[in-house]
């Protein structure tokens, strides 16, 4: 148990390619803080420099209080679970769980206690004599999981172990391992590129886009309050709809965006945020043309065209109107839901 | 050139990992081929160190060049490369397409087909010098019967499609497997496509199935004229010693004569750096070959 | 096939039977010839059909030879052929998935450089370095020896390419779960990377053992010494040794022998050899 303290972190490859820039994060002692954000923003390569497979450029980590830049991956007290499991072809499931700690020089009985629990623990206990090659995707993560549970580590590090499963089996391991690491309390760090993953397992999220931290915050603060557009973007499904501040001035009434400082040029909703039900008190509204209707049995989403705004709008409804094609709706918006952005800086105003 | 995206660390690892093939490498093959490099361009002393090594240039690519033995020796090993490989890519060609129709016995004849891979190029010869031996032989004994009159011993045409048939005997087998993987590697879709569109058997096989099989066809002619050029030494040595009249003395064996037996070190180091420039041209295009492969 | 006709299968059986009975021929003749007494090849024509002097040709062959012309038993030859093929093979499979090791999985100056010295060896056969070699062997005093036999020609440029080529398919990640698991350099080497190369090892193992086993000219070249003669070499000093006719019921037995540890080898693992042959000339 220990907790991870990243202090202006740096990777720059030979080349000037500037993979991780600045990045600073306190993780508290069995926190689970999932790093998400497109391919190729640098989540991947922050957990290996942590996991010690990626050599630190600048700046200073920590697990628990070892400062531990120069140290071997072996020598960090980490355990890690790969995306193709990376689990050793030709040794069985028992000694790919072992291997670990034999080459630590624990005793014989201790490793196999450890091991006996650690595949009771994820019902993989029938297959210990059988090699990888013979067990299914679900059963392999299941030993790739297995393998860092063993060691009993300060950390585990997940990098998007979730992705090579099909999509039913990945939101039962996503439970199975939100509830290990509950019961376990193991600081862990979880890469991935779903944010839905991310969403349901954080405790909390960081969404890094480039390189550079966007955001930092519990999946929830993340959702109601994004801090960039890029963030906004990112997090939520359908993504948030960004409208022209000058647009919606001219289509709402007058006081309609008085709160909303006059700096701000675009205006983030939530497909979800726009409702048909009878505007309230002080509630925007807003017309416009359906053009797609899709239906997806508790919900639908449709396709909108505002007049003055030459891109489609996504609305969200719980469940799934009568209406057709090509009519025209009218929506009602809570002043609260609207999030305005700057475009130049593409941070949050006010 | 790749390595691993991530590797290992440690100074003197890898240098230790490496030296005992690069070691071997330097004296025994780098530093050998450096000193036939050098004797080429001198003139060898006596034995008791009176008259030292005179540097003379060129006159040893010189001498060798206008040797009409040397010449001679140049033309046989082309004729004798040319017909290796052709005859041996030939048959193989033939027993491959038809081996590659059979479903069923396709593996107990590949069976039947690969074990001659195994034999020495001496002993290769050996048994078909045997074959062909004039007074015992059965094959001047069938020969007779048609009323040709076979003599190896004597007859410089005999013995060089001696050689050529001892020597293309065993590399059927190495041509044989790599056409057949090529033919099974060929989408069966494309024969299907092709018989659609009305082409016959023997059609398919030139404008379908040959082409596709090129890229391989090339290799293997690289490889067979390097297999004939070098490997066939102990096919010659074992049998007819490069006779006779000279009619099937091929390069390598030449320069072992001429070096070894004959101790003409400046001669024979010169006709070394010759074949030196043989194989690097060879291996070039054979290498260049494989990065066309690698990359469609 | 697309059309499938009685008589095109009936003629590819006839060309097959026949390709392989010209392919058995030569080593047919040699079994016959091997089991007749020395006056059958007097004159007339080479038998056709079985002798009856197979045990005393082979028991001749193997424990004397033919003494008077210099050649020393077949026993002794082909247990130095042996030798000499199995310490070709495993120098060249240790030294070469050595250097492929540390050319895959280390980064270090001059690594091309190695790279290149290596793959030079690819373009220097013994037989265009003949006279120069022998030097450097005799003045190591390696001559008549199984060292001078074997260790010039362990180095191997194909060998190392193969392994390479292996490796790099290896998943980077089973090296970096043996880190983190604290497995260092050598301990992954010797858990994870040889137990995963081992059909690529069997593969290579068959090809270097018959490429071991018929080395002619470099046991030419450095043995004097009857003891130390390979059975490959020797068959041409049987041929050539006397003034009169070869002794053919005795070359022949001799050539039976030294053909068939090889030929068996490829029969028994005729799979691996397949994998060895198509992978080690890509």
């Amino acid at each position: 148990m220990a907790t991870i303290h990243m202090d202006n972190l740096c990777k720059v490859y030979t080349g000037g390619v500037k993979a991780v820039s600045n990045v600073n994060l306190d993780i508290a002692d069995g926190e689970m803080i999932v790093l998400v954000g497109p391919s190729g923003c640098g989540k991947s390569t922050l957990l290996r420099m942590v996991a010690g497979l990626e050599t630190i450029t600048d700046g200073t980590l920590k697990i628990g209080e070892r400062v531990v830049n120069k140290l071997e991956p072996a020598e960090r007290d980490i355990a890690m679970v790969f995306q193709n499991y990376a689990l050793y072809p030709h040794m069985t499931v028992f000694n790919n769980l072992a291997y670990g700690l034999k080459n630590r020089g624990f005793k014989k009985a201790e490793i196999d206690r450890r091991v006996r629990e650690a595949a009771t623990m994820l019902e993989i206990a029938q297959f210990l004599d059988r090699k990888p090659r013979q067990l299914s995707g679900g059963q392999r993560q299941r030993v790739a999981m297995g393998r860092a549970l063993v060691r009993e580590p300060a950390a585990f590090l997940f990098d998007e172990p979730l992705s090579n499963l099909d999509a039913k089996l990945r939101v039962q391991m996503r439970v199975e391992i939100r509830q290990l690491q509950r019961r376990l309390r193991t600081t862990s760090l979880y890469v991935t590129h779903d944010q839905l993953e991310a969403m349901t397992m954080a405790d909390r999220l960081v969404v890094l886009n480039g390189g550079v931290i966007e955001q930092v915050g519990t999946p929830m603060d993340l959702y109601s309050r994004p801090e960039t557009t890029f963030v906004a973007g990112f997090i939520g499904s359908p993504a948030m709809n960004m409208l022209p501040a000058d647009f919606m001035r001219e289509k709402v009434e007058a006081d309609g965006l008085a709160h909303v400082p006059s700096k701000a040029d675009l205006i983030g909703i939530r497909p979800e945020d726009f409702s048909t039900d009878q505007p309230g008190e002080g509630d925007l509204q807003l017309s416009g043309q359906l053009l797609l209707l899709e239906p997806a049995g508790a919900e639908s989403h449709l396709h909108m065209r505002f007049e003055g705004f030459d891109r489609n709008v996504v609305v969200r409804l719980g469940q799934v109107p009568d209406v057709a094609e090509g009519q025209e709706m009218t929506f009602s918006i809570k002043r609260s839901a609207l999030h305005p952005f700057d475009l130049e800086s593409g941070q949050r105003v006010a | 050139m790749q390595t691993k995206r991530m590797t290992f660390t440690g100074s003197w690892l890898p240098y230790a990992l490496l030296a005992p093939q690069v070691i071997i490498t330097l004296i025994f093959f780098i530093w050998p081929s450096f000193q036939a490099l050098r004797q080429s361009v001198y003139r060898q002393g006596d034995a008791f160190g009176i008259r030292p090594d005179t540097f003379v240039w060129f006159d040893n690519f010189r001498a060798i060049f206008a040797d009409p033995l040397y010449l001679n020796s140049l033309k046989v090993t082309a004729v004798f490369a040319v017909g290796t490989t052709l005859l041996s890519m030939s048959v193989a060609l033939l027993l491959a397409v038809m081996v590659n129709r059979m479903i069923h016995s396709r593996d107990s004849y590949t069976t039947f087909l690969v074990w001659p891979y195994a034999i020495a190029p001496a002993i290769a010869g050996v048994l078909w010098w045997f074959i062909f031996n004039p007074s015992i032989g059965i094959m001047p004994y069938m020969l007779d019967m048609v009323g040709y009159d076979w003599n190896h011993r004597r007859d410089s045409n005999d013995a060089m499609i001696m050689v050529i048939i001892a020597s293309a005997w065993r590399q059927i087998s190495y041509n044989f497997l790599f056409f057949l993987a090529g033919l099974q590697s060929i989408p069966h879709s494309l024969i299907e496509a092709a018989a659609i569109d009305g082409a016959g058997r023997m059609k398919r096989f030139w404008t379908i199935v040959f082409p596709l099989l090129s890229p391989i066809t090339f290799f293997l002619m690289v490889i067979n004229i390097v297999y004939a050029m070098f490997d066939t030494f102990g096919v010659i040595h074992a049998t007819t010693e490069g006779g006779p009249a000279q009619a099937t003395n091929i390069l390598v064996y030449k320069v072992y004569r001429d070096g070894f037996v004959n101790l003409n070190f400046g001669s024979s180091a010169a006709q070394s750096v010759v074949l030196m420039a043989i194989v690097i041209v060879l291996t070039v295009i054979q290498f260049r070959y494989i990065e066309r492969r690698v990359n469609y | 096939m697309v059309e499938n006709n009685r008589w095109g299968n009936f003629f590819a059986h006839v060309v097959l039977i026949l390709g392989v009975a010209i392919i058995v021929f030569p080593v047919y003749v040699a079994i016959i010839a091997s089991t007749h007494p020395p006056g059958t090849f007097v004159r007339g024509v080479m038998p056709l059909w079985p002798g009856t002097h197979a045990w005393e040709n082979y028991t001749t062959a193997i424990t004397e030879g033919r003494s008077r012309a210099g050649t020393p038993p077949i026993g002794g030859m082909m247990w130095n052929s042996f030798v000499m093929a199995m310490a070709i093979t495993i120098g060249k499979l240790s030294i070469s998935i050595l250097s492929a090791f540390a050319i895959v999985y280390f980064r270090f100056p001059f690594r091309i450089f190695f790279f290149w010295i290596i793959f030079l060896t690819l373009m220097l056969p013994v037989e265009v370095r003949i006279v120069p070699t022998f030097q450097v062997v005799a003045d190591f005093g390696m001559l008549n020896s199984f060292a001078g036999l074997s260790i010039p020609l362990i180095a191997s440029a194909t060998a190392t390419f193969l392994f390479r080529q292996f490796f790099m398919t290896v998943p980077e990640e089973l090296m970096e779960a043996a880190r983190v698991d604290g497995a260092g350099p050598m301990k992954f080497f010797k858990d994870i990377l040889l137990p995963l190369s081992i059909t690529n090892i069997a593969a290579l193992f068959v090809i270097m053992f018959i490429y071991g086993w018929n080395q002619y000219l470099w046991p030419l070249l450095i043995t004097t010494d009857p003891d130390y003669y390979t059975i490959v070499m020797g068959i041409q000093r049987m041929v050539t040794g006397g003034d009169s006719e070869p002794l053919w019921h005795l070359v022949m037995a001799t050539v039976v022998l030294a053909a068939l540890p090889p030929v068996l080898v490829i029969l028994f693992m005729q799979r691996l050899f397949v994998k060895g042959l198509t992978e080690t000339e890509k």
